[in-house]
């Protein structure tokens, strides 16, 4: 399940907003605080989640691969090179991991979506993107904003 | 000017009675805005529920000293000193406006209630102060206002947009710059200072009346937040969250080296 944000806890920073890779974590011009936007649109990647410096959003798991009850939450403490969870189930169990953030140099093997290329005319057609990009509904669903109506230094 | 009581000089053509029932009546829809919002929004009951659960995650009880001890901590660090701003810029006009607004509203019930009329001389300090915290509200105020508040024109809105989310600060900016507006147009003599001081009325009445509608009841929700998370790091349960990692900080700081703006 997507990620949402405890309000209490959110003071609208925007350090989510700037790491969400799907663009849907905004600043809710309401409350001034956090907001998953397009919930189905979220990949779920936890980016929004390990960013955040007061903790205020969590992500709830599927049920298919996450027992009901259960609890997942993260810590990334980049000071140190570490990335803590504790996972709670809900009869009680608790496992707690502390791993290092990366193995590798800092600053190598970062990914660059952008450069790799899209799917083949065959990969679209195959099982796996059948339905997209239409049943994404990208085209009519989304709202659209005019870039150019962006300041400076914005990039989307 | 500074020194000296607008109040009480207004006192010939407006008064003390009617004065004193309009702090009152803000008073009460204060207290009765912020009892429906809290009612209305379910907040109570989600503190109270959240504070349960808490309870029953904790592994170490946290005795009633304690949680006296940490309500004390809250107070002095989350509430007086604004302790939850990460950006310093917010923290200081966050303190600026908070610590201005309470010293406004202080002096003008000390000045409404305790010397309404010019024939108890008002000592020039609370007028001194009720001047000094109109200042600071708008300093802070404007600065947040114009310069600090969520970038909501990196979406492609106008920074002039006015909204209901907007409600809390223009109807606090409104109120207090004709506060001064008044006092310096009263304190010239100008025959038109009793319009000033209908205007202020107004915004004034605004500011408290729509309570359930602004900002205005996170005074009380923010401070209990403050001290649920202080709770629930002593009693072990945090939230869930794992706890830090033992290790030297021995990395850079990475993405919260620059403060966000990307967007």
């Amino acid at each position: 399940m997507p990620t949402f944000v405890y309000m209490t806890r959110c003071d609208g920073c925007g350090h989510c907003v700037d790491i969400c890779p799907s663009d849907i974590m905004h600043i809710d011009k309401t409350y001034r605080r956090a907001v998953n936007i397009e919930p189905n649109m979220c990949w779920e990647c936890y980016s929004c989640v390990k960013a955040c410096p007061q903790h205020a959003i969590d992500v709830r798991g599927y049920a298919d691969f996450a027992p009901l009850g259960h609890s997942v939450r993260v810590r990334r403490e980049e000071e140190k090179g570490t990335i803590s969870w504790r996972i709670k189930f809900r009869d009680g169990r608790q496992k707690d991991f502390v791993s290092p953030i990366t193995t590798k140099p800092w600053g190598s093997a970062i990914p660059r979506l952008a450069e790799l290329p899209a799917p083949s005319e065959e990969q679209v057609k195959s099982q796996h993107l059948v339905y997209e990009p239409d049943a994404l509904n990208v085209e009519e669903g989304l709202p659209t904003i005019d870039k150019s109506r962006f300041k400076q230094g914005v990039y989307y | 000017m500074l020194t000296d009581n607008p109040f009480a000089e207004i006192s010939a053509s407006m008064s003390p009675t009617v004065m004193k029932t309009y702090v009152v009546i803000m008073i009460l829809l204060v207290a009765g805005g912020t009892l429906f919002d809290v009612i209305h929004k379910k907040s109570a009951r989600y503190f109270f529920e959240n504070w349960k659960k808490s309870k029953n995650r904790g592994t170490q009880p946290v005795g009633g000293g304690r949680v006296v001890g940490l309500a004390i901590q809250t107070l002095a660090v989350d509430v007086l000193a604004s302790g939850e701003f990460c950006n310093a810029r917010r923290r200081v006009a966050h303190l600026l406006t908070m610590h201005g607004f309470l010293l406004y509203v202080v002096t003008t019930a000390i000045m409404v209630f305790g010397y309404p009329t010019p024939a108890v001389p008002t000592p020039g300090i609370v007028p001194f102060l009720w001047h000094l915290g109109a200042l600071m509200v708008c300093v802070g105020g404007y600065w947040f206002w114009f310069f600090i508040r969520a970038d909501v024109a990196a979406e492609g809105n106008s920074p002039l947009r006015f909204m209901r989310a907007d409600l809390f600060i223009l109807s606090l900016l409104a109120s207090v710059t004709l506060a001064l507006v008044w006092s310096a147009v009263q304190a010239g003599g100008a025959s038109w200072s009793g319009a000033v001081f209908g205007l202020y009325a107004i915004a004034t009445a605004a500011l408290f009346g729509s309570v359930p509608w602004s900002k205005f009841a996170h005074m009380f929700f923010k401070p209990a937040a403050a001290l649920h998370k202080r709770v629930a790091e002593a009693d072990g349960s945090m939230d869930n969250l794992p706890p830090p990692a033992d290790a030297p900080a021995t990395f850079g700081l990475g993405i919260k080296r620059e403060a966000p703006r990307h967007y």
